[in-house]
């Protein structure tokens, strides 16, 4: 029987299989960030280990950096950021620290290097590693223990999980996004949905997609519970990574894209469970409630929690109204926000804020609109093409690469009660800033949504 | 880390689904580098409601956790693990867990039970009719236990193995060496380096 994607990727990772044990899996590449690190350097240090692999580690300071020039402010950010620039040092990892060209979101600035390749299993402590997977690879998050554990060993023991295909059938209409698909699917099949599963993301939909929305689909698999999710490698991903710094070149890239062209779910394999959707009836989609799985076409309304059957999910939806400041039967069009961020890895690509700038070109925000880059590199391209002006002739804020208002680690929060429309991935209580309500959006209702300070999709600004 | 093998004792009914770690541990309390003093920062937002649960105080010392499904869902921070254990918690029954979390917990020692819904409806029934009820999970057994009733919960061998032995994973790991060595030199040549 044929063996799919997700399946072929593991097994050449297998370092040792034994009876009753996990699989030991070989990490190609792992990413390390600020935040989920300084607690496994520790570790490595009070057992007297050492970085088995540093030249398979890449560091970046993103969770808590300003998005604004000059040092950080708060005192306990700065001490974190610095224990990860003592560790890179101590360990002798490569670290792209706050000012550097090649400093962004670790989920950013992986694929940009071209160290995110097809076949490849990549890990970080962090959930959104998913995006990775958009190059055909098996890419997760992980906790600091398993941190501390990829430093020492380069591996993890991890048991395979089941797999999943989501066939996207038909085409997305036009102004219909990869943002909007994904919060789709999401709804459809609940944030428990993927628990369990790796998902790989199939059909003519997701063909089409350029490299940047494949990322932005796989990057959210985490919302729906899956422990990754990912898209077989095609002429579209090599065509991106060709001539990237850390891409194979010369004889080594015509070895890889051989190779690379093999890494396609087999036409007799099974999934364990198969999942479709059809694109062409989808139109831009938002969430209303705490958790992303909660979403609805934007030309809908507030639910009403008398629509759920399952009690847990109707009381889910009582509070979510509660914590939202939403009543039932609302248009979600008419509901007024205070504040819109363009940025995070789910929507902080060169491609994302392109398609901000074409609706917000020659019009002006009525709201506090950021626009945060996803990394200094998305920053730069963006600058020569003029985009920065764009936006800033707008009356939106143009800040500095890094996580930003996706979480609220570093200044950029919303204050209680406060509103915003967010191209991030996460509308959890409090999630932008304690007591904040996020609606997730893709980067076109973002900025339409600038633009009349309600939730608005591009189609209908005048 | 610490090993488990059988826990008996009170424990909170949380009636909350879809428990992200965001609402265990907010941002704002992860940015310490040191593994201690998060028990303030569990469930940090929901405590300031005089109202909730944790802060009754016929709940106080209890160190079994009782949720509705989807507990640890979200962000893949571990500091929510250290935050339950802190505040003296040992176990979390719900019907489903996040995968990332539940990994987390059993390299902390945080024992993650998966019952049905209807069995956790039934323990936090139970907790809530009478607060000094006590719950028995015994790993040994794989069974929860509540006076004359019991249920039995799913678990693989070796994640209980190594929860009763109290193994750390990296040295199980390095046992190995040989074998990732000889990996290692196998790799496919075109395969990226940092440097
Ligand atoms: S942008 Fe948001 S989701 Fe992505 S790594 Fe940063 S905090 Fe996490």
């Amino acid at each position: 029987m044929g063996r799919t994607l997700a399946e072929k990727v593991w097994e050449q990772h297998v370092v040792r299989r034994a009876d009753g044990e996990p699989d030991l899996l070989y990490i190609d590449l792992h990413l390390i960030h600020e935040v989920t690190s300084p607690q496994a350097f520790d570790g490595l240090r009070m057992a007297g280990r050492t970085v088995r692999r540093p030249d398979l580690t890449i560091a970046t300071e993103d969770h808590n950096v300003p998005t604004v020039l000059g040092p950080i402010s708060d005192p306990v950010s700065r001490t974190q950021v610095e224990t990860l620039r003592k560790n890179a040092a101590e360990f002798g990892i490569r670290l792209h620290p706050m000012g550097d060209a090649g400093q962004g979101v670790v989920h950013i600035i992986g694929p940009q290097f071209g160290l995110t390749q097809p076949g490849m299993t990549i890990v970080c402590g962090d959930s959104h590693t998913s995006t990775h997977g958009a190059f055909g690879g098996i890419a997760f998050g992980i906790g600091t223990s398993e941190v501390e554990h990829v430093l020492a060993t380069q591996t993890l023991p991890a048991y395979r999980p089941k797999t999943m295909a989501i066939e996207v059938t038909g085409e997305l209409p036009v102004g219909v996004t990869a943002k909007d698909l994904i919060l789709a699917i999401i709804a459809k099949i609940g944030t428990g949905g993927g628990q369990g599963y790796i998902v790989e993301y199939r059909g003519e939909a997701i063909r089409k997609l350029s490299m940047e929305g494949r990322m932005t689909v796989c990057n959210m698999s985490i919302e729906a519970g899956a422990r990754a999710g990912m898209i077989a490698p095609d002429e579209t991903t090599f065509a991106y990574l060709k001539g990237r710094p850390h891409a194979p070149s010369g004889e080594a890239w015509d070895a890889a894209v051989e190779y690379w062209k093999g890494l396609r779910t087999d036409d007799d394999a099974v999934f364990d469970k198969v999942v479709e959707i059809d694109a062409s009836t989808l139109t831009p989609f938002v969430t209303w409630g705490t958790n992303p799985g909660q979403g609805a076409p934007l030309g809908s309304a507030v639910p009403s929690p008398e629509e759920f059957d399952d009690p847990i999910e109707r009381s889910a939806a009582e509070r979510a109204l509660e914590y939202m400041g939403l009543s039932a039967g609302t248009p979600l069009g008419e509901i007024p926000v205070d504040t819109v961020f363009v940025g995070s890895c789910t929507n902080g690509r060169l491609e994302d804020l392109r398609a901000a700038a074409d609706i917000l070109r020659g019009r002006k925000v009525v709201t506090r609109t950021l626009i945060v880059p996803g990394s200094m590199q998305v920053k730069k391209a963006a600058e020569e093409e003029g985009l920065d002006q764009v936006f800033k002739d707008a009356g939106a804020e143009w800040r500095e690469a890094g996580c930003s208002m996706c979480l609220g680690m570093n200044p950029d929060t919303l204050k209680p009660g406060e509103r915003s429309a967010s191209t991030s991935n996460r509308n959890f209580e409090g999630r932008q800033g304690k007591g904040g309500r996020t609606h997730l959006v893709s980067p076109q209702v973002a900025a339409a949504t600038a633009v009349t300070g309600k939730l608005t999709a591009p189609a209908d600004l005048a | 880390m610490e090993a488990f093998t059988t826990h008996t004792g009170r424990a909170v009914p949380l009636r909350r689904s879809n428990v992200d770690t965001d609402q265990i541990i907010p941002a704002v309390w992860l940015k310490q580098v040191s593994r201690t003093g998060f028990e303030n920062g569990l469930f940090a937002a929901w405590r300031e409601d005089p109202s909730f649960i944790l802060n009754n105080p016929v709940y106080q010392g209890a160190s079994i956790l009782l949720s509705g499904p989807d507990f640890g869902t979200g962000s893949s921070r571990e500091h929510a693990v250290w935050a339950l254990q802190q505040y003296g918690f040992r176990v979390v029954i719900a019907a489903r867990f996040g995968d990332i979390f539940r990994n987390n917990s059993t390299k902390m020692g945080l024992l993650p039970v998966i019952l049905p819904s209807e069995v956790v409806e039934r323990l936090q029934a139970a907790a809530e009719a009478d607060p000094t009820v006590e719950i028995t999970v015994d790993l040994a057994e794989r069974e929860v236990r509540l006076g004359s009733e019991a249920w039995s919960f799913e678990i693989d061998d070796y994640t209980r193995w190594r929860l009763m032995e109290g193994l750390d994973d990296i040295g199980l790991t390095l046992r190995h060496a040989d074998d990732i060595a000889v990996y290692e030199n196998g790799r496919q040549p075109w395969l990226p380096t940092t440097v």
